[in-house]
């Protein structure tokens, strides 16, 4: 049995928001220099230089790369051996997100109800998925999405019949979908399979690999390769004013699900894709 | 200028922009704009539109002027703005044909238009320019100074008038009906995976 203050849980989840929001990823970095080198028209090498140029300014300043700081998603697995001490794992977590973005002059960005609309003003509460696991650590993986890309993200439940093929043209069709609106270069985060709900938890966990990392498993490598393929034929280009790098990344996860379903999410990122993680 | 990007040559655009320069203007054109603009989002822009619709007076002239798409993060002390990059302009849809229609010359952001505001650039001589959508640590460095014009209770969200100098920014829509996005999309590419 491993004990873990709340508080240290709190100033973890602080640092994270803080970290995610300034400094760009060294996977994310190096391949935005390779579209750099892929591109061949000024407009789309200057844009993804501007890029580069961005998360140098926001490293060195403690800048947030861009102005939406985003909507706080933290997985959280949960050694089965870790007893939290002094309040809840979920208090902790808002606790950190609240600290982290007053004292990092984050931008607030939630609402605290849908339908009315009244601004937290503390960028709380997180989106907290949680997993039980074995061992006593306790792993915080945080990501702060941004709401332009979250928009253009979709959900189909495909029939089996559908296939392969139905999986590539529903993701190729939501990135086309998005197009400058989610901010591109983008990562596309694919859930398949699971249930109606866990196909989307799916798709958003996906976006916590390390670009350029593939799957496991060869053929959903090699439907990662296709699709990242056919997305970047797309012409869309960085920030959709044309060229080659539509997209960095597709990432798959996979899991079970019933004979009759084939449920696909597609959660879209941003370039600015800010995520850091932590074990305690 | 701490950046050096802003220092790259591009042609140069003073603001308020001219309608003879907002004609010569192509998409695909890579400026950067000096002197100052409005900025709106979706609720300073829900609130114009709702004031015009009731007849009342503007709380700005928009005659000439161009309005930025953003909601800054908020500016650490002894700092002019904090992170300033464009929001989605496609939110702001059903305001822009009428403000254009009062001569709004133009605005600033990222993402499509609905080809009702595309009809109305064309029609006003507006022009559409993106900045580029997750670089408001750049684009913050463009920006000298800031000041709340109206609606202070909105926040960030608040119409501010800023002077830019030497900010960056690519025409998407011209005067003529150039559209830089549907172009870009016509020209399917053929890649390598890296």
């Amino acid at each position: 049995m491993k004990t873990i203050r709340f508080d240290q849980i709190r100033d973890a989840i602080a640092g994270l928001c803080q970290r995610a929001n300034f400094e760009l990823t060294a996977d994310m970095r190096a391949a935005l220099q390779a579209g750099v080198e892929r591109e061949t028209s000024p407009l789309a090498q200057n844009t993804l230089k501007r890029i580069l140029q961005n998360a140098d300014i926001a490293k060195e300043r403690s800048l947030p790369m861009c102005q939406d700081t985003g909507l706080v998603i933290v997985f959280v697995d949960v050694g089965q051996d870790v007893h939290i001490e002094g309040g809840t794992l979920r208090d902790a977590i808002n606790e950190g997100v609240r600290h982290g973005y007053k004292e990092g002059f984050l931008r607030a960005s939630v609402t605290g109800d849908p339908i009315q609309r009244k601004n937290t003003g503390d960028n709380t509460p997180a989106v907290l998925h949680t997993e039980i696991v074995p061992g006593d650590a306790l792993r915080l993986q945080l990501l702060a999405k941004g709401g332009g890309c979250e928009n253009m993200s979709r959900f189909k439940m495909l029939t089996p019949a559908d296939g392969r093929d139905g999986i590539v043209n529903f993701v190729v069709e939501t990135a086309k979908l998005a197009g400058p609106n989610a901010c591109p270069p983008i990562v596309v985060g694919v859930g398949i399979g699971g249930s109606f709900e866990y196909s989307a938890v799916l798709a958003k966990k996906s976006l916590l690999r390390k670009i350029g990392e593939r799957s496991a498993l060869q053929h959903v490598a090699e439907l990662e390769a296709d699709i990242l393929k056919k997305v970047n034929e797309s012409g869309i280009g960085p920030q959709g004013y044309g060229g080659k790098t539509t997209s960095l990344a597709v990432q798959i996860e996979v899991a079970a699900c019933h004979v009759a379903s084939l449920p696909v999410s597609v959660n879209i990122e941003c370039h600015a894709h800010r995520h850091q993680e932590v074990t305690l | 200028m701490k950046n050096e990007e802003c220092k790259m040559k591009k042609t140069e655009i003073n603001l308020p922009l001219a309608v003879d320069v907002a004609k010569a203007l192509r998409i695909g054109d890579e400026v950067e704009l000096n002197g100052y603009v409005y900025t709106g989002r979706d609720q300073a822009c829900a609130r114009m539109f709702e004031m015009l619709q009731g007849g009342e007076k503007l709380p700005i002239e928009l005659e000439g002027q161009l309005i930025y798409f953003v909601g800054p993060s908020p500016a650490k002390p002894g700092e002019v703005v904090g992170s300033a990059g464009p929001t989605t302009s496609g939110r702001m849809n059903p305001f822009l044909p009428k403000f254009l229609g009062l001569g709004l010359r133009g605005f600033i952001g990222k993402g499509y238009l609905s080809q009702e505001v595309k009809d109305a650039l064309v029609k006003h001589g507006g022009v559409y320019f993106g900045a580029i959508g997750g670089t408001g640590a750049l684009l913050s460095e463009c920006i000298e100074s800031v000041e709340v014009i109206a609606f202070p209770e909105l926040l960030s969200e608040a119409i501010h008038r800023m002077k830019f100098k030497r900010f960056p920014a690519v025409v998407l829509n011209d005067a003529s009906g150039g559209d830089l996005y549907a172009q870009a999309m016509k020209s399917e590419q053929t890649t390598e995976n890296p």
